[in-house]
């Protein structure tokens, strides 16, 4: 009952956010960052309000979630992962460790979150973190020079706090 | 400095003369450059890159965006371009599902013709699309992702000219695809079936719903007595398909190749045209004298409507509550063929034409049925009827015209500029101005409400009064009268809509036309045909007047109302799941309550109401009794913050007002 | 060369704790933890971050302890430095902070085991006074990133900031501050080098009075880090240059656009921009005068082609970030329809210099075409990889040997053979041995298929297949690409199944015509310089590197032996004792031989999975 009394508060949330940027359809991306920050991800409804809030097209407001990989419709794991795959990284092997870490949590390019939603794992272009190649960010603490059995074993870390 | 100034294109000095840019300075002097993505009429996109020409100095530009300088020198067909052009539209074409031999615009497609002029005959890419499932589930339009190639034109159609903005792109790079929100079907969306996308796409990525099958069976069931009526906007752009100059009347072809297609007897919309005019003006003038509701807006436009219903709820009662000409004939036919051919009203069915691609939309709006049998059964476009004559081996250009039938197939000229923009108006003046003065018009033809611009004003002196009419097509402008009207700043009687451009010459079910030129050619055919014929004026339709003296008494009468009248709805935009905001869904039990959060309701307050009403459940520990819900839309936005507790829709709710019903519920639950 | 330690006479006696993503990456925050816990313990009078009343010479007592922004040298991070004496300890934790105050802080004696030691000469330094990386480098828009606290607005002011900004505000005009800017031939660092000046002027014309300058922080180039650095390490050099552009073209509101994956640069960013409208340095009345300047730091939300300037402006104007035909120029018409100049951070950086100390002081570096130094992020198979600085038209062989230390093998020992250099990320080429002596400078590098971008410089050894580069690359373009036009959207996806049948060993000589062929049309149709670019990577390899490409198609063979598929397993009978560890590996049973005797592989069972080399102790698979 508490969290389902919660879910009012937030959505109540997105009201304040509309607020603090003043409604405007302008800052369309400043709001879904900060309604992506309260909520994990961009739920289908909350979009709705926000289009029709900013008087924008729905399908206008998709387009823009859409567009930057920063946003996800889909809800993300508690634990989020991030591999660089930047050229520094990927001439120092950053592919063994995405496989490693993959293989560990039983991912694919396809899947990017574990069925219990304590992992996703994503690869980005660059951290600009090239001096520590190859880079891993595991809840956006960065470690460096990583090799697959660090990442492993970073991984198993985590997996272990969570038991 | 009054002097020409030139540029050269392909080698010839060609004049600049206030064109936008480079490409149509080429077309100008007959040099097509191709492209997927201009049109003169929407904002330059820049995406196909196949309008690239060779500017001396600049090297490849896009010729699309590249405004005409004095002393300019474009090659349009370097070996350098034509090897890129080429490339560009194999690349399209490995990611476009080829099925060009069952697509319906085999013979219209932008794609396949530049495929065929470039000497595309093979192509060196690998196929590669990700298939995406048919959006089929709406009456006018079929949407195929998979045959889009993202050219961006539907999305320009839908924001810039209708100002809607129901299509949109999704996804990024590979993956980008044109879908409407959240890649929903059409049907849950805001669409309102204009077609207009259909009728920009180069290829067969949206295009109208086909009915063909339908009217087939129709046809050939012998039970069925099978009317065709066709609407004024067909007669004009029908010739078009069989390589008749653009305007030209085939009214009577078209009334002999649809007997010989089987239907027992052809008749014209534009009668029920000639009705509405009737009815409309009569509306309009009661509204005049009695004090309602000012200004009037036309509803003969089904997309128009829909936009209305959906957009501006709080003006629905501005708009007339006459039927559409189509409306209107189906329910004046049902009432009067079936005693004419002697069957059962459901053995007649109605096969009407039009040009348009939300009448389909319209025609199965429950209004428009009695007992499940629809007024009109099946609506054709004027493409689907181009398709069936030819199917059927008729060969047009060679068939005598003939006459429509009597007495649904008799019209005035006012009836038939029903078909242009204005033309609604136009006709509704003719009748105010006899009814007004009792007198007869010099001259039928009121040029001030002709025009092809998108918001025009008239003011019109009929005697002592004065009419204010503005005339509008495009949903862009129709947004622009609306707010105006909302603002109470419109200053305007009477408001004619047209949600395609050019009003119905320019609809989505003609054929396919690129420029405007086709569409204002159209429109003079209409005036052509208005011009030459003998009536102009609708109460002087013989067999109108013979209606009201049979069956509908006076204008606006009783019986009048109940077949020609209609009413409309609020409309949700978006169909979503409503989001549970407390209380779990599954316990059976509780009082379920639903607060509109959608844009007029938030702004009246939904939110705080629906924070109050938490708040106090929480407080007298009533949380586990009720289920809250936030919906996006009660349809009643006019008079928002609305609530619904358990079917009880409250209007204007206050805080008060809500706690009062649900402590209310409440306890005759227990008591129960 | 290097102009540091002079500067660093001006910050008094302090401890200075690199935070730059890289430091921190490694341990850094501990290690500024560690100091405040044993300085406090030793007795050392710790000052605060200084303001405007504290001074800040040497003679006071105590230290101050600051973070610093990123100093470039990030694989021998945690680094410390310790001034006056210029000291730089390398890889420092926190566990050794206790006897860095012992012996250093409190007896002045240096560590040995925590300096560089230069691996050519044996050698320990002592800081950035002989550390080859450092005094190879010419550090001037660099020179107080990483030395001073970028979160402190009065150490900037200390080291003259802003002093430019009052001089373009206070005693020129906009026009006389294009002008200057046109004289220094400044050019944009950010990827064309189109002269500053000149798109200043091109604005400054344009009709007001509602002009924008923008800030593009949107380093998206993998391997490129520079911008990140400045923006992290001193953001008030930055505003400043944006201030001045604001001046030069009579804008009112600007804007930075920093992307998302950049955290802490927008924190120091935001910080800085509220501290200089406190002190009313921005905002209304700036410096007195009437002018007034708003600026908003904007996140991004991932996307590589909000780098391109209309696609920077349609994300700022809250729509998908996809560029727009050019004419009209952002000059022209950009954010809201409004004439708008946006510039790179480096450039931007560079300006106050280049307003501060005159036209000459700024041409007496680089060439005369491209004067001034650039920033370079020299990474890959290289000793030193970091943050670079030097004078344009310092050659790569400079660069790669001796800045960076020279070329390593895979596990980082020195002494690997050089390949290639990647130079310009995806939009730009991979340069081969023989071009090592090219300048690097826009002219020399567009010349040789390649360009200076945003600065990216990867070292890349022979153990590097270069299709499977141009296969990264395109890769990264194709994710990137942002699907308007047909070239780029549907090019880039083509290119890379090309490449993809090339790598797995099923190309033919269509392919690679059919891949040039394809290349050429992308850089001549694209609509933005993403898409007219994207093909630079397969186009310069396959002109430095066609070899290689044949030897996959014709020979199906990878030269660097890193394309699996290409792969033919054998067993060198020399080394091979019989083992039979690979035949128990191999999924197929392609391996057999005696016990004790060399193994062989029947090539026609074979699937290439590389399990039996992974399994030989000794090697003998090759």
């Amino acid at each position: 009952m508490e969290k389902e009394l919660s879910s009012a508060t937030q959505f109540g949330k997105v009201c304040e956010i509309l607020d603090r940027y003043d409604r405007d359809p302008a800052k369309l991306i400043p709001i879904l960052q900060a309604v992506q920050e309260e909520y994990r991800y961009l739920p289908e409804e909350i979009l709705t309000l926000v289009a029709t809030s900013l008087n924008l097209p729905p399908a206008k407001v998709y387009g823009v979630a859409t567009f930057y990989s920063h946003f996800t419709l889909t809800p993300k794991g508690k634990h989020i992962i991030r591999l660089c795959d930047g050229t520094a990284c990927h001439v120092k092997g950053s592919t063994a460790l995405l496989d490693a870490i993959r293989k560990r949590l039983g991912l694919t390019g396809k899947q990017q979150s574990t069925p219990d939603l304590l992992f996703t794992v994503e690869t980005v272009s660059c951290l600009g973190a090239c001096g520590l190649a190859p880079a891993v960010v595991i809840d956006d603490k960065v470690h460096g020079q990583v090799t697959p059995e660090k990442a492993v074993a970073l991984v198993e870390e985590l997996i272990n706090a969570e038991a | 400095m009054d002097e020409k100034k030139y540029l050269t294109i392909d080698g010839r000095q060609i004049a600049i003369e206030g064109e936008r840019n480079v490409l149509e300075v080429a077309r100008k002097a007959g040099i097509e450059i191709p492209t997927f993505c201009y049109h003169s009429d929407l904002s330059v996109y820049g995406a196909c890159r196949l309008c690239l020409v060779d500017i001396a100095g600049r090297g490849g530009v896009a010729s699309c965006s590249t405004a005409p300088e004095p002393g300019m020198v474009v090659k349009t067909s370097t070996k350098q371009i034509r090897a890129m052009r080429k490339i560009a539209v194999e690349l399209l074409l490995a990611a476009h599902d080829q099925s060009c031999t069952t697509c319906y615009k085999s013979t219209s497609c932008k794609l396949l013709d530049l495929a065929n002029k470039l000497g595309v005959t093979k192509v060196r890419f690998k196929p590669g699309f990700e298939r995406m499932p048919l959006d089929n589930s709406n009456p006018s339009l079929q949407r195929d992702n998979n045959k889009c190639i993202l050219c961006g034109d539907c999305v320009r159609m839908c924001q810039e000219v209708q100002g809607i903005g129901v299509l949109d792109f999704a996804g990024r790079g590979s993956h980008s695809r044109v879908v409407p929100a959240f890649g929903k079907d059409l049907k849950n969306v805001e669409c309102i079936y204009c077609g207009q996308c259909a009728r920009i796409c180069p290829t067969g990525a949206i295009i109208p719903k086909n009915e063909v099958s339908k009217a087939w069976e129709l046809l050939d069931n012998p039970e069925y007595k099978t009317v065709a009526t066709i609407a004024p906007a067909v007669r004009v752009g029908f010739g078009e398909a069989f390589g008749m100059p653009v305007g030209t009347d085939v009214t009577g072809k078209i009334t002999a190749a649809l007997k010989q297609l089987g239907f027992v007897a052809v008749f014209d919309t534009t009668f029920a045209a000639d009705l509405t005019v009737v009815e409309e003006a009569e509306e309009f003038l009661r509204r005049v004298t009695a004090g309602g509701t000012l200004p009037q807006f036309t509803s003969c436009c089904p997309a128009w409507v829909k936009y209305a219903e959906q957009f501006y709820p709080e003006l629905l009662p501005n708009l007339s509550s006459c039927r559409s000409p189509q409306a209107m004939f189906g329910a004046m036919a049902k009432e009067m063929l079936p005693k004419l051919f002697d069957v059962p009203r459901e053995k007649v069915k109605i096969v009407s034409i039009m040009p348009c691609t939300a009448k389909k939309f319209e025609a199965q709006r429950p209004e428009f049925s009695r007992d499940g049998d629809r007024e009109t059964e099946v609506v054709l476009t004027t493409q689907e009827l181009i398709q069936m004559i030819k199917g059927a081996g008729i060969d047009f250009n060679a068939i005598e015209p003939e006459a429509m039938d009597l007495p649904l197939g008799f019209k005035t000229g006012a009836g038939v500029i029903f078909g242009v923009t204005g033309g609604v108006s136009e006709a509704a003046l003719r009748y105010a101005y006899k009814k007004l003065t009792g007198k007869n018009l010099a001259n039928v033809e009121f040029k001030e409400v002709r025009g092809d611009d998108g918001y025009r004003r008239a003011e019109i002196t009929i005697g002592d009064n004065k009419v204010r009419v503005v005339v509008v097509h495009s949903l862009s402008n129709a947004h622009k009268i609306c707010e105006e009207v909302k603002a109470g700043k419109a200053d305007v009687d009477l408001i004619e809509v047209m949600a395609c451009p050019g009003g119905c010459v320019g609809g989505a079910g003609q054929p396919v036309y690129v420029g405007m030129e086709t569409r204002k050619q159209r429109a003079a055919g209409l005036y052509r045909v208005d011009r030459n014929m003998q009536l102009h004026s609708s109460e002087d339709n013989p067999y109108v007047k013979e209606a009201y003296q049979n069956i509908l008494g006076t204008p606006n009468s009783h019986k009048a109302h109940e077949l020609l009248h209609t009413h409309y709805q609020s409309r949700k935009r978006i169909q979503d799941e409503d989001v549970l905001v407390s209380g779990s869904d599954e316990a059976q039990e509780k009082l379920p309550v639903t607060i509109c959060v959608g844009t007029s309701c938030f702004k009246r307050g939904s939110q705080q109401l629906l924070q109050e009403l938490t708040d106090f459940l929480k407080e007298n520990n009533l949380q586990d009794q009720v289920a809250i819900k936030a919906t996006f839309c009660h349809e009643r936005c006019d008079r928002g913050p609305t609530a619904n507790v358990d079917g009880t829709i409250m209007e204007k709710c206050s805080f008060e007002a809500l706690r009062a019903e649900v402590v209310k519920r409440l306890r005759s639950a227990v008591a129960k | 060369m290097s102009n540091i330690s002079e500067l660093s006479k001006d910050l008094g006696h302090r401890v200075i704790i690199c935070a730059g993503t890289g430091c921190v990456a490694n341990g850094s925050l501990e290690v500024y933890k560690a100091f405040q816990d044993e300085m406090t313990k030793a007795g050392i009078h710790l000052i605060d971050t200084p303001d405007h009343r504290t001074p800040l010479d040497g003679d006071q007592q105590g230290l101050h302890l600051t973070k610093s922004g990123c100093q470039g040298f990030c694989q021998m991070g945690p680094l410390v430095t310790i001034l006056p004496q210029n000291i730089l300890y390398c890889k420092v934790q926190a566990v050794d902070v206790p006897e860095i105050v012992a012996e250093t802080l409190v007896k002045g004696n240096i560590l040995e085991k925590y300096l560089y030691l230069d691996k050519s000469t044996g050698k320990h330094c002592h800081g950035t006074d002989d550390i080859p990386f450092y005094t190879r480098q010419k550090r001037t828009v660099l020179a107080n990133c990483g030395l001073i606290d970028p979160e402190s607005l009065p150490e900037y002011l200390k080291e003259n900031g802003y002093d430019a900004a009052r001089k373009a505000f206070c005693d020129m005009t906009p026009a006389e501050v294009c002008k200057q800017m046109l004289e220094s031939g400044l050019r944009g660092r950010g990827g064309g080098g189109f002269p500053t000046g000149r798109k200043w002027e091109m604005a400054r014309i344009q009709p007001g009075p509602k002009k924008f300058v923008i800030c593009n922080g949107d380093e998206g180039d993998p391997g490129a880090f520079m911008d990140r650095s400045l923006m992290e390490g001193n953001p008030h050099c930055v505003i400043e240059g944006l201030m001045i552009a604001a001046r030069a073209i009579g804008a009112d509101e600007g804007y930075f656009y920093v992307r998302t994956e950049y955290p802490l640069a927008v924190k120091r960013l935001r910080k800085a921009v509220e501290d200089a409208m406190a002190k009313g340095i921005l905002g209304k009345n700036i410096f007195g005068t009437e002018h007034c300047l708003t600026l908003h730091v904007m996140e991004g939300a991932g996307a590589f082609v909000c780098g391109e300037e209309t696609a920077l402006i349609a994300s700022i104007e809250g729509k998908r970030g996809m560029p727009t035909p050019k004419p009209p120029f952002p000059a022209q018409s950009g954010l809201w329809g409004k004439p708008t100049i946006i510039n790179n951070v480096e450039t931007l950086a560079t300006v106050p210099l280049v307003i501060r100390d005159g036209v000459a002081a700024f041409r007496a570096d680089g060439t005369e075409q491209a004067p001034g130094t650039k920033t370079f992020a020299l990474t890959g198979h290289v000793l030193n990889t970091g943050l670079i600085e030097v004078p344009m038209g310092t050659t790569l062989r400079h660069v790669v040997e001796s800045v960076g230390g020279g070329v390593t093998h895979d596990n980082g020992d020195p002494g690997g053979t050089f390949k290639a250099v990647q130079i310009g990320g995806p939009s730009g080429g991979c340069l081969t041995a023989e071009m090592l002596d090219t300048p690097l400078d826009y002219e020399s590098l567009r010349k040789v298929g390649a360009m200076v971008g945003s600065g990216g410089l990867v070292v890349m050894n022979d153990h590097t297949c270069m299709v499977r580069i141009a296969h990264f690359f395109m890769q990264f373009t194709q994710n990137e690409s942002c699907g308007k036009c047909v070239l780029c959207r549907e090019g880039t996806k083509q290119m890379l199944a090309l490449l993809d049948d090339i790598i797995e060993g099923n190309a033919t000589a269509e392919t690679l015509t059919l891949l040039e062929d394809l290349a050429h049309a992308v850089s001549v149709g694209s609509l933005c310089a993403l898409g007219k670019t994207a093909p630079s990577p397969v186009l310069s390899t396959l002109k430095y590197f066609r070899d290689e490409y044949e030897a996959h198609v014709f020979h199906k063979t990878c030269p660097a032996k890193q394309c699996k598929n290409l792969l033919k397993p054998t067993i060198d009978a020399k080394k091979c004792v019989g083992c039979g560890a690979c035949a128990r590996k191999c999924p197929v049973g392609a391996i057999s031989g005696e016990r004790k005797k060399p193994h062989v592989i029947n090539e026609a069972l074979c699937i290439k999975c590389g399990a039996c080399a992974e399994a030989c102790k000794f090697n003998a698979v090759i």
